[in-house]
């Protein structure tokens, strides 16, 4: 076939393509960069409590989730069943009531259930930018380092506790472990060696 | 067909307006408080990039334009760290690290986006050499027609005279 | 009741449609005329059908049949008369509506003017006409039908977005749709071309008038929409270079490249190909345009509802347009034939620099509208091309464009002098050069981007003049002859448009680089300063509209103690949405400055906060592309597009030779 005609044809068909691909994807879904980074820092005061600080420090230590939220976001209302469960079901929930009354969010959390351990009020959104939220519920999973290692934009569901979030709170928690035996296996054949040494010398 | 497809349609559409909807949609001017500059430099460099910056929520605005919560967050990062002392690239980085790329209008000069600043230069080499192609190669047609042997024949039959 | 009987009238046009598309073809391959004559006949039943159709719809917002689903959800009790009737094509599926009707115009105008044309051609053009109708007319009546019902029909509808009951929606759409599905025709004509086996100059006769009167559509429909977004938004933007604009832009680049193009195919037999191509390629970007406006597939403000399925079916179209085209020009373009010879400096060699130029630009917009859509199919990250790349890549692109516009009509078809170029248009370069080098410094700042598209617009604008002048000749002749060989539509109408065109870039360069914005805070009583005007506000009052209350701001603008205007910008609640308020800027407008104040909220106390403009030469804006629009409607009134004589010759010669290029056929 003339080139004259090849180019145009390989032209056309590429676009074709990628028009076909783009239609099955979501254009508004934004990976986060914060991914594999380290939980941005904050001070914010405590929901319950406007005299007690919170920082980062306070959500990390174990494997836990952070969940962004706000009694004027409804789809939040209906990720909170879930959020119930996973709470009783010993993952702990930390949160942000982002740009949000106190009382209305105290409110909402006596007349319902509260699933979160811990709360920082963050009414004018400062932590929300360094977090990198931009739409609410939004859901992140930390590690125990406190390395985000999760981030979902928007409630979660069923599907995706049991695809995503469940399966990666597991192998966390595995890592946690194994990192924690390995650091008291580390410590006891320190503790070990140091009394032999100690035995050696005297 | 058609109809057993609305309905979940219209609640996916329906849910992802609910969820977007406070951070987003609404339309009245973001005017707020106007904001005061120590130096020209400063407001320069804020003004330039609340157009620069591209909100995250809305469907295409820069942050200037936007009248989104998020926006009007953004917007007030940006001032901070403008009166902080902190250049123009500081913080576009301190956003793009937090949302990614996808918060520059101005598409950065990377790797993935080489073809992308490349390509109007590229166009206009092509299109420039295609030009002097058709004008250079029509000149070449214009000015040299061949001959075949049996009309070079004629022509020299003509010329002496037979 | 009614509403089926318009989804009947719908079906029943799109029965024609196909019928359209076969008869005609049918009888240009067996060479039957009655075949042929079928064409007009059915282009005009489906202007009947769908005119019964679109009438249908209009009557049910009239009477707010809330049981139309599409009525419910674009209408409302309280919504004025003119907007329910505008509301017609405020959704998907009624612009779709209105798109088709339009192509049905189209259709029944070319069955009517083309009474010149031969017969072969014109069933060819019809039947070509008819599949483009059968692909978005069965997108309707499949996927987007405006006549579903919804069971038990709703109280109330849920009126159309307010920042649409406006009258910048009662032009826009249906100017920019005229244009859009102009194009339709131009690629009709192309491949009636192609299927014929003939592209000749009196081809390119035929097709000019349609393709010039298509692209006057486009242009005005986009200056519409440029317009209302500048008034409307509240912040004087004008241009977004937004995914949809863009999209609109893509096709107007094309059609104004073909338009050029073409003049050459019928002055000289040239630029076959590039006419060709051309004309495919601005139909296919305006599929494309569709595409990207009601898919999905890319995020934008002005996107309809999308939906992956109706997305499916335009690209099936698109992909039909394209390689269906490339099919027929693979098959039949080696019988098309070249054009005359010209040399290297030359009126065809600068056309073919414009064309070039154009289709680079067209390029240049296009990569950057889809690119963030490639890397993000192939992984390759998320990112976003927005104002500050397309500003930057797109003005080089145009300036050597705009130096091409004076120089083109001074230069000689076929070959031309350097030299003598020179000694005509000098006077006209110099004086450029000291504008360019002065006109900033009355504004501000001298910036070099300003001063360059300053002379390249005084340019356009002398070498114009000059070239009016040199026609109107010297005094050997009585005035009045004179006169008529100047006032020649084709020739003035370039002449206008080119000028249009060269106050836009003034109007552009002067806006860019001196317009003021300021944020201010204002009570009652309070006066404040920018850029030269004085602006007090003088009180805050409450007004009721139609289906809206709002709180008023009255301004009084002065300049130097002489008053100037009082605007009254207004921060409007909504009846069907009072939480989100919206923006109604108000502004003064004259010959050399527009000042526009928008009402931002209530700060504390009695306190209103402003954002005040000042934007310099804007009139220019828009009275420049009404004379672009003007320039070119002129044009494409030429008499000789009429002219019988002109068809008779024409017909009688097109029946014996194969066109005006040189004796010998060179296959391409």
């Amino acid at each position: 076939m003339n080139l004259r005609l090849l180019i145009p044809l390989v032209a056309v068909s590429a676009l074709l393509g990628l028009l076909f691909l783009g239609l099955g994807m979501n254009s508004r879904d934004l990976p986060s960069p914060l991914v594999g980074q380290p939980a941005p820092a904050f001070q914010l005061e405590a929901l319950e409590d406007p005299g007690r600080m919170l920082t980062e420090q306070d959500f990390i230590g174990e494997v836990a989730l952070v969940n962004v939220w706000a009694t004027w976001c409804s789809t939040c209302r209906s990720e909170k069943p879930l959020l119930m469960e996973l709470a009783r079901g010993g993952i702990p929930i930390h949160a942000f009531n982002y740009r949000d009354e106190r009382d209305a969010a105290l409110r909402y959390l006596n007349v319902s259930d509260n699933p979160y351990q811990t709360i920082a009020y963050d009414p004018r959104g400062d932590a929300g930018i360094d977090w990198g939220v931009y739409a609410t519920p939004e859901t992140y999973v930390l590690d125990a380092e406190g390395i985000i290692r999760y981030k979902r934009i928007g409630p979660l569901s069923r599907q995706l506790l049991l695809d995503e979030v469940l399966p990666l709170v597991e192998k966390l928690r595995a890592e946690q472990n194994r990192m924690e035996q390995n650091s008291t296996e580390q410590a006891r054949v320190e503790g070990a060696s140091r009394e032999q040494r100690r035995v050696a010398q005297s | 067909m058609k109809r057993r497809l609305i309905v979940p349609l219209m609640g996916i559409s329906l849910l992802l307006v609910a969820w977007l909807l406070p951070a987003g949609l609404a339309m009245a001017l973001a005017i707020g408080e106007p904001i005061a500059f120590e130096t020209e430099a400063q407001q320069r460099q804020y003004q330039t990039l609340v157009r620069e910056l591209r909100c995250t929520v809305c469907q295409s605005e820069t942050i200037h334009e936007s009248n989104a919560e998020l926006a009007a967050d953004m917007r007030r990062r940006v001032y901070d760290m403008t009166l902080a002392g902190h250049d123009a690239d500081a913080i576009v980085d301190f956003m793009v690290q937090r949302y990614g790329d996808y918060v520059r209008y101005r598409p950065p000069l990377q790797a993935n986006t080489a073809l992308l600043w490349a390509s109007p230069f590229l166009l206009l080499l092509v299109g420039t050499l295609a030009w002097w192609r058709m004008i250079v190669g029509r000149k070449r047609m214009v000015q040299r027609p061949e001959f075949t042997e049996q009309e070079r024949e004629t022509l020299q039959r003509l010329r002496s005279g037979e | 009741m009614v509403a089926e009987l318009g989804n009947f009238a719908l079906i029943l046009a799109l029965c024609l449609a196909v019928v359209q598309s076969v008869l005609p073809l049918l009888g240009t391959y067996f060479d039957n005329a009655r075949l042929m004559r079928t064409g007009r006949f059915l282009a005009t039943g489906q202007f009947v059908f769908l005119s019964l159709s679109l009438a249908v719809l209009i009557w049910a917002f009239v009477v707010s049949d809330f049981s139309v689903r599409y009525v419910a959800s674009h209408s409302s009790l309280s919504q004025p008369a003119i907007y329910k009737v505008t509301a017609v094509w405020g959704g998907h599926e009624g612009s779709l509506l209105l798109w088709v009707w339009l192509l049905a115009v189209w259709g029944v105008a070319v069955a009517i003017f083309s009474r010149s044309l031969p017969r072969e051609m014109l069933a060819r053009v019809l039947a070509v006409l008819g599949m483009v109708s059968v692909g978005f007319l069965a997108f309707t009546v499949f996927t987007s039908n405006p006549f579903e019902r919804i069971v038990p029909g709703a109280m109330d509808g849920r009126g159309m977005n307010p920042l649409l009951q406006d009258p910048g929606m009662i032009l826009h759409p249906p100017l920019l749709y005229m244009g859009y599905v102009g194009t339709a025709v131009v690629f009709a004509f192309a491949i009636a071309a192609l299927l014929g086996g003939r592209l000749d100059a009196a081809w390119a006769r035929w097709s000019r008038p349609w393709t010039t009167v298509a692209w006057v559509f486009l242009t005005l429909g986009i200056a519409v929409g440029s317009w209302w977004a500048y008034y409307e938004l509240g912040w004087g933007g004008w241009w977004f270079w937004d995914p949809v604009e863009n999209a609109s832009f893509l096709p107007w680049l094309t059609a104004t490249a073909l338009i050029h193009s073409l003049a050459v195919t019928e002055k000289r037999g040239g630029f076959k190909v590039w006419t060709l191509m051309l004309a495919i390629l601005t139909f296919a970007l305006t599929v494309l345009g569709a595409f990207i406006v009601r898919s999905g597939v890319i995020t934008s403000v002005h996107a309809f509802a999308t939906d992956p399925e109706r997305g499916v079916f335009i690209l099936g179209m698109l992909a039909l347009t394209l390689l269906g085209s490339l099919t027929v020009y693979a098959w039949r373009a080696p019988k098309v034939g070249l054009g005359g010879s010209f040399a290297w400096y030359s009126r065809e060699s600068l056309m073919m620099a414009n064309n070039v130029l154009l289709t680079v630009a067209c390029a240049a917009v296009f990569i950057g509208t889809l690119y963030p859509l490639a890397l993000d199919a192939f992984g390759l990250g998320k990112i976003s091309v927005g104002p500050p790349y397309f500003d930057t890549v797109f003005a080089p692109l145009m300036l050597p464009l705009l130096f091409l516009i004076g120089l083109g009509p001074a230069v000689m078809w076929k070959q031309a002098n350097p030299s003598d170029t020179f000694r005509q248009l000098r006077w006209a370069l110099l004086v450029s050069v000291i504008a360019g080098g002065v006109w900033p410094l009355t504004m501000g700042a001298w910036q070099p981007m300003t001063a360059l598209s300053l002379m390249l617009a005084s340019w356009i604008i002398l070498t114009a003049l000059l070239d009016i002048h040199k026609r109107l000749g010297s005094g050997r002749q009585p005035l009045s002859i004179r006169l008529r060989k100047v006032m020649r539509p084709s020739f003035m109408g370039m002449h206008l448009a080119h000028m249009g065109l060269a106050l836009i870039v003034v109007a552009i360069a002067m806006v860019n680089t001196y317009e003021v914005e300021r944020d201010v805070r204002m009570e009652p009583g309070q006066t404040t300063s920018a850029a030269g005007f004085d602006f007090t506000l003088q009180r805050m009052e409450t007004v009721r509209g139609p289906n809206w209350d709002a709180d008023q701001a009255v301004v009084d603008v002065s300049r130097d103690g002489r008053p100037v205007a009082t605007l009254l910008p207004q921060r409007r609640y909504y009846d069907t949405q009072p939480g989100n308020p919206m923006n109604q800027a108000s502004l003064n407008r004259s010959a050399t400055r527009d000042v526009y104040v928008s009402l931002g909220e209530r700060l504390v106390g009695d306190a209103w906060s402003f954002r005040l403009y000042y934007k310099p030469y804007m009139f220019w804006m828009w009275s420049g592309a009404i004379l672009l629009a003007l320039g070119g409607l002129l044009a494409a009134s030429d008499r000789r597009y009429r002219l019988a004589s002109n068809r008779a010759v024409d017909t009688r010669r097109s029946a014996g030779t194969q066109g005006s290029g040189p004796a010998r056929e060179v296959a391409t």
